[in-house]
């Protein structure tokens, strides 16, 4: 039996950012001058650690100070370790830069993410080209620590550092006319190579998408950093979906659009290959791809004489909060 | 040009040439296992590991499956003494290709390993493809040779499903890119064609 978990207060419902705000610059006067330079650090996400030379990610100034004042919300996040920082920015699908893991890092390294800005329209009361920074800007950032599983049967768990999608829509005021959420990376030939690619059996743009209640989730969640940090572009910068129940393929990145429409979206891995992708692609260990098993899962990074396979569990192990969405609906035909 | 009439004339140098592609031929085994070693295939190593022994395996098949067109389009006769080198090697790394999946993938754990060769066609296909290679290797001796007489170029025959089935087996493979597989089909639909081509005007 499914009991519906009520959903989470978040803490900026119950205080508001100018108070908290507020109570920062008093804790701050409080301590005085040689302390604030310490409270700074020590209100920031933690960095990524690691050992030798890798790239960084700081972002723009602007987000550098939002990813300062962010904080984890434990509540959302799993205690499972997050994937070491490298694995995390060098394993990536993302194939607007190439279809082999390693592409993306290598071939992304350019690609221009500030400034940024995001069309948001149909069915809302105030549509509009939004810069990003004037989207986050309302928001305190939160850092998720989610488990991402791909439909190639791999999962990694990464840090996220966003905001929770619903705050955004809430805010262009949805009409009752809007019951599907649609979502559209960037398409520029000359900045992504994958996209020049002549033998690649999908369309460009990318295009994702979520049914209203979905996409109103608390669950439901806009990143524009990981690690404490910015994304790295190879991740999907600057700004990208987090649907940790379903899978990595609806996590769509690099987002410029977001369109609130009347009918289900025709997304691009349903229209590439509808028998294998379907639209809803929850995490399903009971419904197979047709070409491999969905049973498990290799979590990454994973060592070669222990192969780390761990059963996948229905909704990725988020049911509890996710299940109720989906009681009237046949999840083998709705893949 | 050169090269051909001073191995002709200097036997030793024959000899070099033997061992300098015996070497070269293990030298993709030799990069990931290097690789592997120094932690520097990334988050996922096990299946770096199988797909770069599996890429090896078709080249090595194909570079087979080469020898005798360009035999005999160059009048480079000397490819012919290492066609059953490539024909070994290629069999060599597609063993390596199925010991590295079922070691580093699935961990042998049998019940993956029994839903792998059952539930998912392209790992049927290949494994298929690398059971018609296994006699082969076998009787590529100098004596199956002459015990086979004419059933041995029969048999060797063999190599051509086999070589289909891998290029069925890569198809089915793919997500999004069909790069890789036009040029392996393309190569693969020349050096068959050709063959067919001898055939028909002999």
């Amino acid at each position: 039996m499914l009991i519906k978990k009520p959903d989470d207060i978040r803490p900026s419902e119950i205080t508001p950012e100018s108070v908290y705000l507020n109570r920062r610059q008093f804790m701050r006067g409080l301590l005085g001058g040689a302390a604030l330079a310490a409270s700074g650090t020590a209100l920031a996400l933690p960095k990524p650690e690691f050992d030798g030379d890798l790239p960084v990610y700081p972002g723009p100034d602007w987000l550098q100070a939002q990813l300062r004042a962010g904080e984890r919300n434990t509540e959302l996040s799993t205690d499972e370790a997050p994937a070491p920082y490298q694995h995390a920015i060098r394993h990536n699908n993302f194939y607007e830069f190439g279809t082999r893991k390693t592409d993306p890092s290598r071939n992304a390294q350019q690609f221009v993410t500030d400034p940024w800005s995001v069309e948001i329209g149909g069915e809302v009361g105030k549509p509009g080209t939004y810069p990003l920074e004037d989207l986050l800007k309302p928001y305190r950032l939160e850092e998720r620590i989610v488990r991402l599983r791909c439909v190639e049967a791999w999962s990694m768990v990464i840090p996220f550092v966003g905001i929770p999608l619903a705050d955004l829509l809430k805010r262009v005021q949805p009409n009752s006319r809007a019951r599907y959420v649609e979502f559209t990376t960037l398409h520029d030939p000359q900045q992504m190579p994958g996209q020049r690619s002549v033998f690649s059996t999908l369309d460009w743009p990318y295009v994702e998408g979520l049914r209203i209640d979905e996409a109103m989730h608390p669950l439901s969640f806009l990143a524009v950093g990981m690690y404490g940090n910015a994304l790295p572009p190879q991740n999907g910068a600057p700004l990208r979906l987090v649907v940790p129940w379903k899978y990595g393929f609806k996590w769509v990145k690099s987002i410029v659009k977001i369109r609130l429409v009347e009918q289900m979206p025709n997304t691009t891995w349903n229209r590439a290959a509808p028998d294998e992708y379907g639209f809803y692609a929850n995490v399903n260990p009971a419904v197979d791809h047709p070409r491999w098993s969905q049973a498990t899962e290799r979590r990454l990074p994973s060592s070669l004489f222990q192969p780390n396979i761990i059963d996948t569990q229905p909704f990725n192990g988020y049911g509890e909060q996710v299940a109720h969405l989906y009681r009237d609906l046949d999840l083998t035909k709705w893949f | 040009m050169v090269l051909t009439t001073a191995v002709r004339t200097m036997p030793w140098l024959r000899v070099l040439q033997w061992w300098l592609v015996f070497l070269a031929a293990l030298l993709p085994l030799v990069s990931i296992g290097y690789d592997a070693w120094i932690f520097n295939l990334g988050a996922d190593p096990a299946k770096e590991i199988v797909d770069h022994l599996g890429r090896w395996a078709l080249y090595f098949l194909w570079i087979t499956l080469a020898i005798t067109p360009l035999r005999r389009l160059l009048h480079w006769g000397w490819l012919q003494r290492y066609r059953r080198m490539m024909g070994l090697y290629c069999l060599f790394y597609a063993c390596l290709h199925l010991l590295a999946f079922a070691t580093f993938i699935v961990g042998w754990r049998w019940d993956l390993l029994l839903t792998a060769f059952t539930e998912r066609p392209y790992i049927f296909v290949g494994a298929s493809a690398l059971l018609l290679l296994i006699p082969l290797g076998i009787t590529s001796t100098r004596g199956w040779q002459r015990r086979l007489k004419k059933n041995w170029l029969r048999l060797h025959r063999l190599a051509y499903p086999a070589a289909l089935l891998v290029l069925v087996h890569v198809i089915w493979l793919i997500r999004s890119s069909y790069f890789d597989a036009v040029i392996y089909g393309v190569l693969l639909a020349w050096m068959l064609g050709y063959r067919l081509y001898l055939k028909r005007t002999s």
